[in-house]
């Protein structure tokens, strides 16, 4: 495709339009400050925000909502380092070697070399996108619905077996999601499903109820009264503090290239997002290190190579959501929702038929990524008093948010409701073990995957084997198998073997 | 606390509770057939997979019991001492939210929200949470009333 830099060019001129450039501003500073505020989520905040954009022009709308998810990468590397609150996942891993860096009184230089990492993971990512997202949505131009959905099964059975917690209950997750999904008016045939007789469930359950009461309310449930201590000990930290030493380049030089690149591999396969990449990126550098013993005890290279790896997953994360229309994790299952909101249809056709929204997105990715260096180097004062407000202010305030952000959607006090029940049984799902995350995934491709499901048996007349015969769909299936049979031999044939991985790693924790 | 199996055979049943619910709610619909799906045909195969999901994980817990996989992650059981201040005050919060912004208006339901709210952490004290509460409420009038124009009136009746 010839429109690459053509693209990028238009793209820059639509990301630099004034309103534009304002809402991205606003995105990333959100997403910073969310990312800064221990017991706050990027799912949290993109929800609560979302029903603002209605009244504003997809573009825009979906440059804030990026914003907030890639800017938040930049605040939580704060939290972790400084305070060793791993509260955003992707950077829990960042607390191992960030932390000793920062009682060594070398915190600031911790952050100056993550600033460099996130610099240089974010821009191989952005490049990524670039080259590869035209591409790929290129060769799924040719998808019928029967490879869409395989392609939709492989999506969902990745989202839900590679993330964290048992994929088992993750697997039920997804499959909860996707009836949760169908919930209201079947479009095909007029007739009100799991409505329960409630007029305000025939237009389906509302995705920000279900964001927010899954993410919200359930995670206020949980951590009320539950925090971690605040040590806020080290945290004067200045602009001058985050100048490193040539030796500490030197160092994080070749970690900084070998996390960004596992970063962007694991960007490439569904399911395995920011938070996998980083822990193994890490691991990695353990692996690789001629002095694998300073790590845990303030190793430079232990924060460069996550934190690098995240961000070029972060905006890796981006391309099949945007090139195919499937989601990789529940932040873009909800960036996706938005889109769907905004009256676009996802999938390969996104990039031809609004390049506005994709090359403006990819070039406001640039604009964002300098607007966030230059909202963390000289201002890092600033975010660290941040760090300083005590959850017990934050969580009523966000409560409010919340109902007035659900309503907001569809002036419905009733939708209020629905999140608040949603939260209860989130808890309860919590309680139970279970990983809300990919009920959010099946509730976003639900109607699609079974509106695609219908079509392709109405196209072979009912035979089923239509998946396994068209070439393209038979290897997306035979991707499902290999990814559930490899999840049984972990788990049952060499149990002893996962068995002492797992105390490995609650070692090294 | 409850050990990580028998927590695992309760989030198996939920599952086939839910699965099984899904099924047979699903099949009041018209089923029909794989050439001509009808509208309960997707909610079906999704209850009785739930179901077979939840079977599942019952069964995985009894294996992984006699394996002694339960030690493991014991400390992610269940918190040791419930916190029905914390949770009552949440729930209490969207409620009175949802009743105040019906029949009184987005100032006093903003106020109540986050001060109900705040009430459910251990170290408040109900100057406190009026300060926040009172704080959030003169935001959010100007924001959702006056910029943004959200369809809940400051006051009702006025």
């Amino acid at each position: 495709m010839d429109t690459g830099l053509g693209g990028l060019m238009h793209g820059f001129s639509i990301a630099l339009e004034p309103h534009n450039l304002l809402w991205c501003f606003v995105g990333v500073m959100v997403g910073n400050l969310v990312g800064v505020l221990p017991g706050m989520g990027v799912l949290s905040a993109i929800s609560i925000l979302l029903p603002l954009t209605f009244g504003m022009k997809p573009v825009a709308a979906v440059l804030m909502l990026s914003g907030i998810y890639y800017g938040a990468q930049y605040g939580g590397a704060i939290c972790s380092i400084l305070l060793n609150l791993p509260c955003h996942p992707p950077h829990a891993v960042t607390c191992l070697d960030g932390f000793p860096l920062t009682k060594q009184g070398r915190g600031g230089v911790a952050l100056g070399i993550t600033m460099l990492g996130s610099m240089f993971g974010a821009a191989f990512g952005i490049l990524q996108m670039i080259f590869f997202a035209p591409y790929v949505a290129n060769v799924a131009f040719q998808f019928g619905a029967p490879e869409i959905c395989s392609l939709m099964l492989l999506g969902l059975l990745a989202g839900s077996t590679l993330a964290k917690g048992s994929p088992l209950k993750g697997v039920a997750m997804t499959l909860l999601g996707l009836i949760l999904g169908i919930m209201g008016t079947d479009v095909n045939t007029g007739v009100e499903r799991f409505t329960f007789g409630v007029v305000d469930l025939s237009d389906g359950l509302e995705l920000v109820a279900l964001s927010l009461g899954l993410f919200g309310i359930a995670e206020f449930l949980r951590s009320v009264n539950n925090t971690a201590p605040l040590n806020l000990a080290y945290t004067n930290i200045k602009m001058s503090d985050m100048v490193p030493t040539r030796d500490d380049i030197k160092r994080s030089a070749f970690p900084i290239l070998r996390g960004t690149l596992v970063g962007s591999l694991c960007s490439c396969i569904p399911g395995t997002g920011p938070t996998i990449a980083s822990f193994v990126a890490y691991a990695t550098e353990k692996k690789v290190s001629k002095t694998p013993e300073r790590f845990g005890h303030g190793a430079i290279e232990g924060v460069a190579a996550p934190e690098a790896s995240t961000h070029s997953s972060v905006q890796g994360d981006f391309i099949p959501t945007m090139s195919l229309g499937i989601p990789g994790d529940a932040v873009m299952a909800l960036l996706l929702g938005a889109l769907i909101i905004h009256g676009i249809t996802p999938g390969p056709r996104l990039i031809v038929e609004h390049p506005d929204l994709f090359w403006g997105l990819i070039a406001s990715f640039w604009v964002g990524n300098l607007i966030l260096i230059v909202l963390n180097v000289p201002m890092i004062g600033i975010w660290v008093k941040m760090l300083m407000i005590p959850y017990k202010y934050l969580y009523p305030s966000a409560l409010f948010f919340i109902c007035i952000g659900v309503f907001a959607a569809r002036n419905s006090l009733f939708d209020v409701g629905a999140t608040l029940a949603l939260g209860i049984f989130g808890y309860l799902l919590v309680l139970l073990k279970f990983e809300p995350a990919p009920i959010l995934l099946g509730f976003v491709l639900g109607p699609r995957f079974e509106e695609n499901f219908r079509r392709a048996l109405i196209i072979s007349r009912g035979d089923l084997m239509t998946f396994v015969e068209r070439p393209i769909s038979g290897v997306f299936l035979g991707f499902c198998f290999l990814l559930v049979g490899a999840q049984i031999y972990v788990r049952f044939v060499k149990p002893k073997v996962a068995a002492a991985a797992g105390v490995a790693g609650h070692a090294a924790e | 606390m409850i050990s990580e199996s028998r927590r695992d055979y309760y989030a198996g049943g939920l599952m086939i509770l839910i699965g099984g619910g899904a099924a047979v709610i699903g099949s009041t619909y018209k089923v029909g057939s794989l050439t001509q799906m009808g509208p309960g045909f997707f909610p079906v195969c999704l209850g009785v997979m739930i179901t077979f999901m939840g079977v599942l994980i019952a069964l995985a817990a009894s294996v992984g019991a006699k394996a002694g996989a339960d030690i493991m992650d014991a400390h992610h059981a269940l918190p040791a001492h419930p916190d029905w201040r914390g949770w009552g005050c949440i729930i209490g919060s969207v409620a009175a939210f949802i009743l105040l912004a019906e029949y009184a208006g987005l100032a006093p339901a903003t106020f109540f929200c986050v001060f109900i709210g705040a009430c459910g952490d251990n170290d408040s004290n109900v100057k406190s949470s009026a300060l926040l509460a009172g704080g959030v409420t003169v935001f959010a009038i100007a924001l959702f009333s006056f910029v943004l124009h959200v369809q809940i009136p400051i006051v009702r009746g006025l």
